[in-house]
């Protein structure tokens, strides 16, 4: 579904993050990376979104690389491919609940039925018009989540999607994602500090600087 | 792999229609979100814009309305004639008249007398026509009198006169009621024979036969014009450009179109100088919609950035803010139009159509809904709201998104204002701008020049404000005044972007009021000076105070001259002069100008010949001197030396220009010459004004007294300068009190600036408040913040709004107001004047900084420091 080719990134200040990365991510796998902070999971992450450039290597969205995509055409794919999350939620603030799920659905020209699915499904039901103003910060991410699923994507990235939540609550959000992952047979990378976030997921990668290794091999 | 990738695009081709609706629904869910979230702020950007174009439409439908109804009286005196002709002074001698019946080509001929009568008592004259009711009624059948029926041939009396509705209400008559008007210092009693058939709402007029008019009013063998219906299928244009030379005399043959262009000539530049300073309102708007939406789209940069990365595009985002904008644009504009629509008719009702010009007297128009006009201010509205909100949202569409997906990089946004290029080449291009010519007698690069500079002015302030803050915040003694000022300036120093848009009203309409406020003082003293120059007498005793049938015969002269008191008396005869078809005619002003010394007389700029050099011209060309003003170097391209041929008396006469003097009184131009030349050429002995210098000991009253008691001593008015120049200062002042209002409006929609971007600002940075209260900071110490940096945000606005407003100012005195309407002046800064406003500005906005700022940090510091919005 993912796969990355020989992929190298620097930064201007003559930083690198990452170099020769080889990785290939099977479809309906939920994955977690770990590793140093400034090591270069969120980079990853942005790269793979197609939000940065990367400095050479291959980028394979069901075979297609994305660094050949114009800006409109890496839009579209970011569109109908992919769902994210956030560790600052980046939930709309004057918009409702319902109307924050179906921004994907609007955008993909379908219809808005399944927002209020998604919005039950994380345990929402009946708030579909509330504000964001209104939430906590857990059912915040639960909004989030459903904003990233609701639109049946290939892949979700989630970048530290529990960095601002209490244990108890980040549990009870993981515990969703990935039922709700596996529901809709998405693929998941999670960048993430958390042992007991990462836990949640299928595999677990340490990114280093010689690349990605399997946590404890 | 390919396949889904297809099926994505195969899925965006396929539901084009469906994902516009989606795109559209999510459109409006944003806009609807972001005006519930803000409403206030949106209501000020749209009263900006309302106000803006509420008074440019109005100022547009009012002058449009006054020049229409002032245009179609003056065309309904010459109602279905073809061509008109005039002498070039105000009459010629009726003989013509027989000769242009009798030219091949004139189907009909219809001769008028027009004079402007004296009304005993009154500050206004009353237009008279004298017309040959047999050839008018089949030119102008308007003009002729409706007579009761039982005194059908009133028409024809020699004591009979008919006035239009407004004449009559205005002197109180009606039909039947007898009438005295004035023929030099005699009174001439008339009968009020009954009305005319149409006239214009509010157009005075008076219509006589024209034989009697000659007769009571001494202008007997003199026409002042003839309309002419020519013979089917004659080419009109050809007949016209050869009558002067068949009739073998001066005369000048105009259309209906140039009467209009007449008009237009007139006025025009007072009215565009107008309408662009109502758009000064509009511009200083434009600002505040451009603070409003970038701190919008900066405050909101991390959620733009979301709605990209879940897949709406670059093109998708930009339209949506410019739709924002455009929307809020839209509003405004259509309030402005329903506003400015209803400030003209009440303007109209209440003061006429005058805005202080006083170029359309005696006209009463009524506000007619310009659907042109309308349009222009609906798309300029619209447009400019669409433009404010270009950058912020270019930048937002065009803002990479990992980082902007993170708070904290606000200021980054705003980085390219920071570049000096654009600024600096806006200011070269402006400068160079000066340089061009007026276009249309309008100066049009003028205008440009004062909105580029402006501009390049505020797209500076950016780097401005970062020097200086940065060179305060290094050198400001830590001790001094605690943490506050470091914080401020810290602020200052390193989000100079944020900061220096609050200042883009503010600055624009500080700088225009600077601007205004030195061209206006500058204008005022220069006329002032001129008056104290051109007022040197000690009394001034005219005929009449208005109207051309109030001059002073020889004996009346004489008379005057010898009354008790009197050391000497200056004659001054005025006349008018027909240059150029489609310009107002010319002052020809008679008086006694001393060739060594004009100065003594006239208020002469540099430009006058020598004494030696001018006698020499004069003897080589035969001709005689005359002094021009400035209008007329404009408008005609005379200068010191030219040879000229001028049609005074009943011949053509060779003059030499011998010097350029200033004119503050007529811009279509003027001419001086020498009393005893003027009586030499023409004949006319008769004079309208003395200028009396008293002898020692003799005071005004007694010499007034002593004029009063001569046998037409009732019908002269008197004025000391002092008198004179109080009503001419006061009457500039009024002409420019609709200029005060336009200006303060400007500051205030500035204010506005000010307060709707504080506002936007302290709630964007309440997490940065929110964190000052977690360590400590009191809200008075905040809002004490929120004050100190508004203070010195206005400072350096009002210190650089000060230095641009000055710019302008140099272009409205040497550029704009020359190439408008021909006059120079000298620069006067009026100080206290400046300095006062500009410590009302400071307050104001370090006032307003600190009430927006208050509805910021109410709310719980706890919650700030949590919000991610």
């Amino acid at each position: 579904m993912l796969e990355l080719r020989k992929l190298n990134k620097g930064y201007a200040n003559g930083r690198r993050v990452l170099t020769e990365l080889d990785y290939t991510l099977g479809a309906g796998e939920f994955v977690a990376i770990m590793g140093d902070s400034g090591v270069g999971k969120s980079t990853l992450l942005n790269l793979i979104a197609g939000l940065d450039v990367a400095d050479s290597g291959a980028i394979l969205i069901d075979g297609v690389d994305i660094a050949g995509l114009d800006d409109e055409a890496a839009t579209h794919l970011r569109r109908s491919h992919f769902g994210f999350i956030f560790q600052a939620f980046h939930v709309l603030p004057h918009l409702t609940l319902l109307q924050n799920i179906a921004l994907p659905l609007l955008l993909n020209a379908r219809s808005v039925d399944r927002a209020a699915e998604m919005l039950e499904a994380v345990g929402l039901a009946g708030r579909g018009n509330d504000f964001p103003r209104q939430l906590s910060g857990g059912e915040l991410q639960r909004v989030a989540i459903a904003r990233a699923l609701v639109h049946r994507p290939a892949l979700v990235l989630a970048d530290e999607p529990t960095g601002n939540l209490d244990p108890e609550t980040a549990h009870e959000v993981l515990l969703l994602l990935r039922a709700e992952l596996k529901a809709t047979g998405a693929s998941a990378l999670m960048v993430t500090h958390s042992q007991a976030a990462a836990a949640m997921a299928d595999r677990i990668l340490i990114l280093t600087r010689d690349g990605l290794h399997p946590a404890g091999g | 792999m390919n396949r889904t990738m297809n099926k994505a695009t195969n899925n965006t081709t396929s539901n084009t229609v469906s994902s516009k609706t989606g795109v559209r629904q999510l459109s409006r869910w944003l806009l609807g979100g972001e005006w519930r979230a803000h409403p206030l702020r949106a209501l000020v950007a749209i009263a900006a814009i309302a106000l803006g174009v509420a008074l440019g439409f109005a100022i547009d439908l009012i002058n449009g309305a006054a020049f229409n109804e002032f245009s179609a009286a003056v065309k309904s005196l010459s109602g279905q004639s073809d061509l008109q002709v005039r002498g070039v002074q105000s009459t010629f001698d009726e003989n013509l008249y027989a000769r242009l019946r009798g030219t091949p080509g004139v189907a009909l001929a219809s001769p008028v007398v027009e004079i402007d009568a004296v009304v005993p008592g009154e500050k206004n004259a009353l237009k008279v026509l004298g017309i040959d009711v047999f050839q008018a009624a089949q030119i102008a059948p308007d003009l002729i009198g409706v007579a009761a029926d039982d005194r059908r041939f009133d028409t024809l009396a020699d004591d009979a006169i008919f006035l239009s509705p407004a004449a009559m209400t205005w002197m109180k008559v009606k039909a039947g009621d007898t009438l005295t008007l004035r023929a030099g210092t005699q009174p001439v009693t008339l009968r009020v024979a009954g009305g005319l058939v149409r006239s214009r709402p509010g157009q005075r007029l008076g219509v006589m036969d024209i034989g009697a008019l000659q007769w009571r009013f001494e202008r007997l063998g003199k026409l002042s014009w003839v309309d002419l219906k020519l013979v089917r299928g004659i080419d009109r244009a050809r007949f016209r450009k050869d009558l002067p030379a068949l009739l073998g005399a001066p005369v000048v043959v105009t259309e209906l179109a140039d009467q209009e262009a007449r008009t237009d000539n007139m006025s025009r530049a007072y009215r565009v100088n107008l309408n662009v300073l109502a758009l000064v309102a509009l511009f200083t708007g434009a600002f505040l919609v451009f603070s409003t939406q970038a701190l919008s789209v900066i405050r909101r940069r991390p959620q733009l950035a979301l709605l990209r990365v879940v897949g709406l595009t670059r093109r998708q985002l930009l339209l949506q803010i410019l739709l924002e904008g455009g929307l809020l644009g839209v509003a405004g504009a259509l309030l402005g139009l329903a506003g400015g629509y209803a400030m003209a008719a009440a303007a109209l009702h209440f003061f006429g159509g005058d805005l202080g010009g006083g170029y359309f007297p005696g006209v009463q128009p009524s506000a007619q809904f310009d659907p042109v006009s309308a349009l222009i201010f609906f798309l300029l509205g619209s447009g400019i709201a669409v433009l404010g909100s270009l950058a912020p949202a270019w930048e937002a569409a065009n803002a990479p998104l990992a980082p902007a997906l993170k708070a904290g990089s606000e200021d980054a946004a705003l980085s390219r204002l920071g570049r000096p290029w654009p600024g600096l080449a806006c200011l070269v291009i402006g400068a160079l701008m000066t340089q061009a010519p007026p276009v249309l007698g309008l100066p049009l690069f003028g205008y440009f020049a004062v909105a580029l500079i402006l501009v390049g002015g505020i797209a500076l302030m950016p780097r401005l404000a970062a020097l200086v803050f940065s060179a305060l915040a290094r050198h400001w003694p830590p001790r001094l005044g605690g943490a506050l000022p470091t914080l401020a300036l810290g602020r200052l120093a390193n989000a100079p972007n944020q900061a220096s848009i609050a200042l883009g009203g503010v600055l624009s309409s500080f700088s225009l009021m600077v601007a205004m406020a030195i061209m206006v003082a500058s204008f005022r003293v220069s006329v002032d000076d001129w008056l104290e120059h051109i007022l040197s007498a000690d009394l001034y005793v005219r005929s009449a105070m208005s109207g051309d049938t109030g001059a002073l015969k020889p004996a009346e002269q004489r008379a005057i001259a010898a009354a008790a008191g009197v050391a000497q008396a200056d004659f001054l005869r005025v006349s008018q002069l027909v240059l150029d078809v489609g310009r107002p005619a010319v002052a020809l002003i008679a008086r006694e100008v001393d060739l060594a010394d004009p100065a003594r007389a006239l208020p002469m700029t540099d430009a006058v010949l020598p004494a030696a050099t001018l006698d020499a011209l004069l003897k080589a060309n035969r001709a005689l001197p005359t002094w021009a003003s400035e209008a007329m170097v404009d408008l005609y391209g005379y200068a010191p030396g030219k040879v000229i041929t001028l049609p005074v008396g009943t011949q053509m006469q060779r003059f030499v220009i011998a010097g350029i003097w200033r004119d503050y009184a007529r811009q279509s131009g003027a001419l001086q010459m020498r009393l005893a030349d003027y009586q030499a050429l023409t004949g006319d002995h008769d004079i309208n004004d003395a200028a009396l210098r008293l002898q020692p000991g003799a005071s005004s009253a007694q010499v007034t007294a002593a004029l009063r008691a001569l046998p037409f001593g009732a019908l002269l008015t008197f004025a000391e300068p002092g008198e004179i120049r109080a009503i001419s200062l006061k009457i500039f002042d009024r002409s420019f009190a609709v200029t005060y209002l336009l200006e303060a409006v400007a500051i205030i929609i500035g204010l506005f600036g000010v307060a709707a971007t504080f506002s936007a600002q302290t709630l964007a940075r309440a997490r940065e408040f929110g964190m000052l209260r977690h360590i400590g900071v009191t809200r008075r110490q905040i809002l004490g913040l929120l004050a100190a940096e508004g203070g010195m945000l206005a400072a350096i606005g009002i210190a650089a709004g000060f230095a641009i407003g000055f710019c302008i100012s140099l272009i409205l005195v040497f550029i704009v107001n020359p190439q408008s309407f021909h006059w120079t002046m000298r620069l006067h800064v009026p100080w206290m004047g400046l300095i006062t406003v500009a410590l009302v500005l400071l307050v104001s906005a370090a006032l307003t900084a600190l009430v927006s700022g208050r509805v910021a940090v109410s709310g719980s510091a706890l919650r700030a420091v949590r919000e991610d919005w």
